[in-house]
């Protein structure tokens, strides 16, 4: 029971959270503040995921954190080095 | 009405997760240097993200099933959350968001070609051609 009400804050506060970067993303002053948007988004989507791994109590749904994670990481890095390089792989 | 411990541990670390990411997404909206925003989202990246997923570890101890592999989460998060800071810290340092001009210098005359030109204040004697 007290889990339930415990998951319920957390979804709210993920959801909450996720919708205060996305303000940061479209606002951002600059390309620096958006990649960095862009990560607090995979890295919320993470745990948005695995949240609703709880709540439906199974076990398939870490496959699809563990690709975000990756994925996240691997998109900032590329976009990240665009900026700095003006190319991704030299 | 007693609960299990290992639901007051799984709720007590859905909670300090839940409100970690919110502190975290907050800090991103509210600071307002570049590099302080830099520092803002970290929180979620670690204890956030870190005690969901412990919650979920300790639910699948819970349920009998018991089961580490979100743990592999964690380490691929702890592990590449500095790399991607660092990047994007270069970024910033790269497109000079956080570069304040340079102030102007002090007055000074004691150069003799700038003494020569400035003829209001002449602090080094000018010198004769035909002396």
């Amino acid at each position: 029971m007290i889990v339930t009400y415990a998951l319920i804050f957390a979804f709210a506060a993920v959801s909450l959270s996720l919708l205060l970067t996305m303000i940061r993303l479209v606002k951002g002053p600059g390309p620096g503040d958006r990649i960095l948007a862009l990560d607090t988004l995979s890295i919320n989507a993470v745990a948005l995921i695995i949240l609703v791994g709880i709540a439906g109590a199974t076990q398939i749904y870490f496959e699809a954190a563990m690709i975000i994670a990756m994925l996240g990481f691997v998109s900032t890095v590329a976009v990240a080095r665009f900026v700095l390089r003006g190319d991704i792989i030299e | 009405m007693s609960h299990n411990i290992l639901d007051i541990a799984i709720a007590a670390a859905l909670v300090i997760g839940g409100l970690f990411t919110l502190v975290g997404s907050i800090g991103l909206l509210k600071l307002q240097a570049p590099m302080a925003r830099l520092h803002a989202p970290t929180k979620a990246s670690t204890l956030g993200v870190g005690s969901i997923l412990l919650a979920s570890v300790l639910f699948a101890f819970a349920k009998g099933a018991p089961s580490y592999h979100e743990l592999l989460i964690i380490a691929f998060l702890f592990m590449t959350a500095p790399v991607s800071a660092y990047f994007i810290g270069k970024v910033h340092i790269h497109l000079g968001q956080n570069r304040k001009p340079l102030p102007k210098p002090a007055r000074d005359n004691i150069w003799a070609t700038k003494a020569k030109r400035e003829e209001d204040t002449p602090s080094v004697p000018e010198m004769k051609a035909d002396a």
